[in-house]
């Protein structure tokens, strides 16, 4: 890639951060949402075994 | 010919259909992404008073343009969950609430960048900026109101009262260029009549459009589960898709 590129015609410091904040956001929402996803599958795997505990001691 | 939208309902029916649609979804935001930011980057033209600073257009609009459109949807989905009581709008507008106030942070922080070199200031309390902000505090509210309560319908009924008001600011947020003397320029690509710029500049920045609109997609289908599966945790289809 050329220097040009690069400095962005004088606006690098303005251009490239702007990208790379708008990069943060959509990581963070990939990011988070699988984490909700996981969180939701386990806490709902949990639930399952407690109730087949439950219905094993009766 | 409705039977379609009536399962749009049913918790069960929507869980699966958001697990399908997740990849295809990554998968042609991923495409429209990488070719909005190749075009965008390094190949459209130079703006002739702007300079290489009009490239941070093409993550500038499409985050504001998804900070309005997310609002929408959660609105309209908390509206359908009042009016007819049907849990997956709540679910839907929980899921929305995280995602539509990162774009509107988004919008906020780029804009700011944008502004700085041609305002020559970051921040100033002009309209667009202001009903921008007001947007991200409702962002905030709506998340805060819904956790604020120990009973979760009740959380929920108020995020939704909260939500379906709050959606008055959406127009003054886009008309706010037209109403009122604004630093902020006016509309370019969503307006009346065609887009005031040229094709070279606009295919990327309709490729970044798709691929933000796809990826909120993605990600709503991906939270959506998420709420599903622990609103629904001691039904029948939850311990089902669980054991499967």
């Amino acid at each position: 890639m050329s220097s040009g590129f690069w400095s962005m015609g004088g606006y690098a410091r303005y251009v490239w951060p702007c990208f790379g904040f708008a990069g943060v956001v959509l990581g963070w929402n990939l990011w988070s949402a699988r984490r909700v996803v996981a969180a939701a599958r386990l806490r709902a795997r949990r639930a399952l075994e407690m109730a087949l505990a439950e219905d094993a001691s009766r | 010919m409705w039977t379609w939208f009536y399962k749009l309902a049913s918790p069960p029916h929507v869980f699966r259909v958001a697990a399908a649609f997740v990849p295809w979804l990554l998968g042609v935001a991923a495409l429209a992404l990488g070719y909005g930011l190749i075009d965008g980057l390094a190949i459209a033209p130079l703006d002739y008073q702007q300079g290489d600073a009009f490239r941070m257009i093409y993550v500038h609009v499409p985050s504001a343009i998804l900070s309005l459109t997310v609002y929408t949807v959660m609105a309209a989905a908390s509206a359908v969950a009042l009016i007819w009581r049907i849990k997956v709008g709540h679910a839907v507008a929980a899921a929305s609430a995280p995602i539509g106030a990162s774009f509107t942070l988004a919008a906020l922080v780029t804009g700011s960048l944008w502004g700085r070199p041609m305002w020559g200031t970051y921040w100033a309390w002009d309209p667009r900026l202001t009903s921008e902000l007001i947007l991200l505090f409702l962002y905030v509210g709506v998340m805060s109101l819904r956790s604020a309560f120990e009973d979760p319908a009740r959380g929920d009924r108020a995020a939704a009262l909260l939500a379906v008001v709050g959606v008055v600011n959406v127009p003054i947020v886009h008309f706010s260029v037209v109403w009122w003397n604004s630093l902020h320029q006016g509309a370019t690509v969503v307006r009346l009549g065609a887009p005031k710029m040229p094709g070279s500049m606009l295919w990327p920045l309709l490729a970044m459009w798709l691929g933000f609109m796809l990826f909120y997609g993605a990600v709503l289908c991906m939270r959506l589960q998420g709420e599903l599966l622990n609103r629904e945790r001691q039904a029948l289809w939850v311990r089902e898709a669980i054991k499967s």
